[in-house]
């Protein structure tokens, strides 16, 4: 055994010797044992596994952003679609679409899910609604996104519901909020779990009712993480085309009403890349570009608010 | 406050206070219902709509394969066999590539910087759109493996699976990109169980003399297989519902091949790709698939949450 003074005083020699008696076997890689063996051969598997699982994606993105970023120029923020076969053109209604579709489904989801995370976290957070509650946004989050468009067909456009309009933005903003709503449940709920209880306890001490300390103590104090997730969750909506293509279906005009159908990116995207057109093609591309790029923005900025948070 | 006497004095919250109270806490109940709202509803929605075809074609459905609008025959096996070969091969590729990516992340090979990064760079992954993976599998990917498997048809060609000639669109880049949508997934979820695995469990492996891959074997990833088993499923889930890279790229034909060359369907791509334009019965079969579809992700999301509590150990 080492005795203290020996740590303290490794420039004497006489340590130095007494403890090279003592070691018989000195302390050295041997590349021979099996476990070395094996775990530099599984070092290496496993590094192998993480870059072949990183280098498709950074395809695809290298991919759209070289080749749809040297697409862009201002036509096609200007000008609409060209019709199929015919180059040219820009993608401007389709970029408006995502920003009102996204919008109706931000307007529509946020409140009832921030409402929803409120009451799990706030007022009941073992009762069998709130459990009820909980496993439901969980299995919302798993249903499909093509059966959320399905539903919304059913209940919204085939029976004509809004004004007599079938396809319409708002029946796809619908759809994309039924996809958005469990996101949002989820992040509110774990947000106002991460407030100190102390701040409501503080908050009921000084006499405020359950309804102020939640608007202006736990709810303020957990803006931050409430609003990144949402964004987050904005952001994948506008990604999301499944929900919308026999709901907001799409338009090659400009957006004649919130009752009307309306073009979008992602719907632009699956349209058009499936032509058997080369401009239709390099169009999808471009829209892809966008959608890549207002993803990465977002993340960027959830990435910059979460820092400002922290201070 | 000398005028009072008691340095307490009650006060009543006015009939407005309390009305704001309970007002906003019933507000907030019906908010949280409208989920429960919302997945009822599509529940009895695609079940009502799928009544008719159910009364016409009863269990036969499931396992016949022949898709014909014109003599309103319908049978979705082609598409559910679709369904579950495309989403169960793509896991089966992911799941070994995900969790190794994801121990190679949280283990100490690399500086923290540049695990960090990769760990950033995994999440930015999978919030690509699916659309945009699926533009990218038509443009670049399928050309580019078209004469891989060419030569796989060529060479294996007597084996079923690989009996047809590629054409372009088919099962088998339908599951490659599958593939790409699932690894990050599993990755994310993975790396976030291994992250949360006590440190004294290493430390203790390493004290009875275990190397590194020792107790990551036989330690670490078996006490972190709650969280990954819980994320595998939720993949699974994701792969079985995933409609626009699948639509893009199987070719959606509605006749059977064993062939995993040969085009193909699953019950997403068929929704998207006939449920606008049907009509009659048709639209009630497209929806008798959707809710076999429904069902196989509600059973697949339940067995993932009793999985992630089964498996569960519990540190105290």
């Amino acid at each position: 055994m080492q005795s203290p003074s020996n740590v303290h005083s490794k420039d004497d020699l006489s340590v130095h010797a007494s403890r090279a008696d003592f070691d018989s076997a000195p302390l050295e890689y041997n590349l021979l044992l099996k476990h070395n063996r094996e775990g530099i051969i599984y070092t290496l598997l496993a590094g192998l596994f993480a870059s072949s699982a990183i280098l498709p994606l950074l395809l695809v993105l290298g991919y759209v952003i070289i080749k749809g970023g040297s697409l862009m120029n201002l036509a096609l923020f200007t000008q609409l679609p060209s019709p199929p076969g015919l180059s040219g053109g820009g993608i401007a209604n389709a970029i408006l679409g995502t920003f009102v579709v996204t919008g109706i489904a931000s307007l529509i989801a946020i409140p009832i899910g921030v409402g929803g995370g409120i009451y799990i976290a706030e007022y009941s957070s073992s009762g069998p609604f709130s459990v009820f509650v909980h496993y439901g946004s969980n299995v919302l989050a798993g249903v499909p996104s093509i059966l959320c468009g399905v539903f919304v067909y059913l209940i919204v456009v085939s029976t004509r519901l809004l004004f007599g309009e079938s396809f319409s933005a708002v029946a796809g903003g619908l759809a994309l909020a039924v996809i958005m709503l469990p996101t949002i449940i989820k992040t509110t709920d774990e947000a106002l779990k991460l407030v100190e209880n102390d701040l409501r306890l503080a908050a009921m001490a000084v006499g405020a009712s359950k309804v102020v300390t939640v608007l202006r103590v736990t709810l303020p104090a957990a803006f931050t993480p409430i609003a990144t997730g949402a964004l987050l969750g904005i952001a994948r909506a506008a990604g999301e085309t499944a929900p919308l293509i026999f709901t907001a279906l799409f338009a090659f005009y400009w957006p004649e009403g919130l009752l009307r159908p309306i073009a979008t990116m992602s719907v632009l995207v699956f349209n058009y890349s499936i032509m058997p057109y080369e401009a239709q093609n390099q169009l999808a591309l471009a829209a892809s570009f966008l959608l890549v790029m207002l993803i990465l923005l977002a993340n960027l900025l959830v990435h910059q608010l979460g820092r400002l948070a922290r201070g | 406050m000398a005028e009072s006497a008691s340095p307490f004095t009650q006060r009543r919250r006015t009939w407005k206070d309390r009305a704001l109270d309970h007002g906003f806490h019933w507000l907030s109940v019906v908010l949280a219902s409208l989920v429960g709202v919302v997945l009822i509803a599509i529940l009895v929605v695609v079940f009502g709509g799928s009544l008719e075809a159910m009364v016409a074609y009863g269990f036969n459905f499931l396992i016949r394969s022949s898709w014909d609008p014109i003599n309103n025959q319908y049978g979705a096996f082609t598409a559910i066999y679709g369904t579950l070969v495309s989403s169960i091969l793509a896991l089966l590729i992911a799941v070994p590539l995900g969790v190794g990516s994801a121990v190679f992340i949280t283990e100490a090979f690399l500086p923290f910087g540049i695990r960090k990064i990769i760990g950033g760079m995994v999440e930015l992954l999978a919030a690509i759109p699916s659309v945009v993976l699926g533009l990218w599998a038509i443009f670049v990917m399928e050309p580019t493996l078209r004469p891989l498997l060419s030569d796989i048809h060529e060479t294996l060609g007597w084996i079923p699976l690989f009996s047809t000639a590629p054409m372009g669109p088919g099962m088998a880049p339908a599951v490659l990109i599958l593939v790409v949508m699932l690894l990050p997934i599993i990755t994310c979820i993975s790396r976030d169980t291994l992250d949360q695995v006590p440190v004294e469990l290493r430390f203790a492996a390493y004290g009875v003399g275990s190397s590194r891959w020792q107790s990551i074997i036989k330690i670490i990833l078996p006490a972190a297989i709650s969280g990954i088993a819980g994320g595998v499923l939720l993949a699974l889930g994701r792969a079985m519902g995933e409609t626009m890279a699948v639509t893009m790229i199987i070719g959606n034909s509605t006749n059977f091949s064993f062939s995993l060359l040969a085009p193909g369907n699953t019950i997403a791509s068929m929704l998207a790709n006939q449920f606008g334009e049907a009509d009659g019965l048709q639209v009630s079969a497209l929806l008798y698939a959707a809710l076999v579809l429904m069902v196989l992700t509600l059973l697949v999301n339940l067995l993932a949450e009793w999985v992630v509590r089964r498996l569960r150990l519990h540190y105290s």
